[in-house]
């Protein structure tokens, strides 16, 4: 990873032809805010100085190189990093509707129902699709069938998924595709009503078609959700995210409109990563 | 590479080959041979050439012993019991060998050895499963549980008999429980705990943490989420293990010795006056049973047949507790994979 000197960037960049250029309001309400986040695993510092503000009802990417941070700044909206030893923020805070996720009052169980998860490598249960969906439901005290019937479809049908498993909603989940377990995950994550919904790399392991799919999903649900997703695949955030925030080496480089970002950034940085000179 | 040099590697490669193989068969032959020695000898004290082909009192009555006399010419070998049935019919002076415990039955000792290796495993597996879950799901790697690691792969090379010993001590003695079953519960739960933790939290640890995370970014605790998505699907490995721990507890002699075995009993275990006699109640065991014929009695022809029998019903006795958790674990797995 070399960021390049100045004389060897002739051209400016190419701007990137977008499909869908997002254009967001000048001023937004804030869903989740991060203020001055210091971030480490034991001694060693991952994240420095994050300052983000996430809009709400809007998809916003984390993009950058590997190891630059972005998927620790996202386990850090629903506290997934408390379950690593020694993991914690050092300076700062997170604050959701405006209320900081760290502080010692907060149940981290319901902070995880409110801000609902999608991991790298789709984890379906060995359950069957419709406990799959069900899980969450469940652990929440919810027993009455007819309502558990109702959120699994509603869930599935949000997913896009409800007409490929209609039929066989108590067959394992492991009879499914690797993007249908995605969306299944997705599903599973919708049926508790979630506010936000974190997306750490949904796509790496799925085929071109079935990222499409998940990529189309993740467009309509910024309508009725905060989407936070990570992603390695440039075109993806250029494709379906309202903002983007581009990390480098554990800070926060830029962040804006994602047409601003990929079309005429601010920083240098930014600029070099997008067009592929480094990263 | 002088030719030399190529034939004795060549030479080096096939004896060191035939080494390996001699290794591995010679395993077949010993396991075959005791097997089939058991198994031959045993089965002639546990089958019987003539309907119903089974020696029903071996498995039904208690050890008794065995009188042998001559009379009219005739060469009589009768238990006990027999032999009072045959003097009240004959009325005569009868000049009789007896040779102690070997007429009759083990029925007793599969009885007292079943309910050892049921409380025991119940007890191992209750508080094997929760340490484990403890070490693996809860606890951080801090310096007083690598200690407790220590602790636990330590016990698990204390010989049997110093368990016995210790159940001796500790419950026997220093609790009055005196010899009953509920020492040789503890004391064979606790010979079996290290094993039972061991596996068990290799079979949680084997259990993708893909789920644990997926449990709990749904809003579930982390108790709801080792319930429900955790150990149910360790379950098969630990039934694996609780396999093995079914096999030492039903075969160990050492610990029970001093601490729940009776040479020889006459009461079943639910002869007793009151139900709570029941868990402090010595009990007759194969195992030990075996050890007393074999090496605490008089050897003679007679002997021997007690001797094979009580090893064959042990064997079998293990071997059909084995298959029976193997066929759980195989319909417990049959719902999972991952």
């Amino acid at each position: 990873m070399v960021v390049m000197d100045k004389e060897e960037i002739t051209h400016p960049a190419p701007p990137l032809e977008l499909q869908r250029p997002a254009q967001p309001e000048p001023r937004q309400p804030v869903m989740i805010s991060v203020d001055d986040v210091d971030f480490c695993y034991g001694t060693n510092q991952v994240l420095f100085d994050v300052n983000l503000e996430i809009p709400p009802r809007a998809v916003t990417a984390f993009i950058g190189p590997s190891g630059c941070g972005k998927t620790t700044l996202l386990r850090c909206f629903n506290r997934m990093n408390d379950l690593i030893d020694g993991a914690r923020i050092s300076v700062g805070s997170i604050r959701m509707e405006g209320r900081d996720i760290y502080a010692p009052n907060i149940d981290v169980v319901d902070l995880r129902r409110r801000v609902g998860m999608v991991f790298q490598k789709s984890n379906p249960f060995p359950k069957s699709i419709y406990e799959n969906v069900a899980y969450g439901l469940r652990v929440l005290g919810v027993n009455k069938k007819s309502q558990i019937n109702e959120a699994v479809e509603k869930s599935l049908r949000a997913s896009a998924l409800w007409d490929e498993v209609k039929d066989r909603l108590d067959s394992s989940a492991y009879g499914l595709s690797g993007g249908q377990q995605q969306r299944l995950c997705i599903a599973r994550a919708l049926a508790v009503e979630p506010e936000v919904i974190l997306m750490d790399e949904p796509c790496s392991a799925l085929d071109p078609i079935a990222t499409a799919k998940v990529e189309e999903l993740i467009y309509q649900l910024r309508e009725n959700f905060t989407i936070v997703i990570v992603t390695h695949n440039m075109q993806q955030a250029g494709r379906c995210s309202n903002y983007t925030a581009f990390f480098y080496l554990g800070r926060l480089i830029e962040f804006g409109a994602t047409s601003k970002i990929f079309s005429n950034p601010s920083e240098r940085q930014t600029e070099d990563y997008i067009t592929g000179r480094f990263g | 590479m002088s030719n030399a040099r190529r034939t004795r590697n060549r030479i080096a490669q096939t004896i060191s080959f035939w080494l390996f193989r001699f290794a591995t068969y010679a395993i077949l032959a010993a396991a075959t041979y005791i097997f089939l020695d058991i198994g031959i000898k045993g089965s002639r004290t546990l089958f019987i050439p003539r309907a119903p082909f089974i020696n029903v009192p071996f498995f039904t009555q208690g050890p008794q012993t065995l009188f042998v006399f001559d009379y009219e010419g005739k060469k009589y070998t009768l238990s006990d019991r027999e032999f009072r049935a045959w003097k009240i019919a004959h009325p005569v002076e009868v000049e009789a060998t007896s040779v102690a415990y070997s007429a009759g039955g083990v029925w007793p000792c599969i009885v007292g050895t079943g309910l050892l290796v049921i409380g025991s495993m119940i007890f191992a597996l209750a508080v094997g499963i929760c340490s484990a879950i403890y070490l693996n799901e809860y606890s951080q790697n801090t310096r007083s549980i690598r200690l407790i690691r220590i602790a636990i792969l330590n016990l698990a090379g204390v010989p049997s008999i110093v368990f016995g010993l210790f159940g001796f001590g500790l419950f026997v003695i220093f609790l009055h429980w005196n010899v009953s079953l509920l020492a040789g519960w503890f004391t064979l739960g606790l010979m079996i705990l290290p094993a039972i933790i061991t596996a068990s939290e290799e079979s949680l640890r084997a259990v993708p943490n893909g789920l644990r995370e997926g449990s709990l970014a749904l809003g579930a605790t982390k108790w709801q989420t080792i319930r429900k998505n955790v150990l149910p699907y360790a379950v098969p490995g630990i039934l694996t293990s609780s396999i093995l721990g079914i096999g030492r507890v039903a075969g160990e002699t050492a610990p029970i010795m001093f601490t729940a075995a009776y040479a020889l009993r006459d009461e079943m275990p639910w002869q007793v006056q009151r139900w709570t006699d029941f868990v402090f109640q010595g009990v007759m065991a194969l195992p030990y049973h075996i050890y007393v014929v074999s090496s605490k009695i008089p050897q003679n022809e007679y002997t021997e047949r007690m001797q094979y029998g009580a090893a064959c019903i042990l064997l079998l006795l293990v071997f059909a507790i084995a298959l029976a958790s193997i066929v759980l674990r195989e319909r417990t797995r049959k719902r999972l994979s991952w």
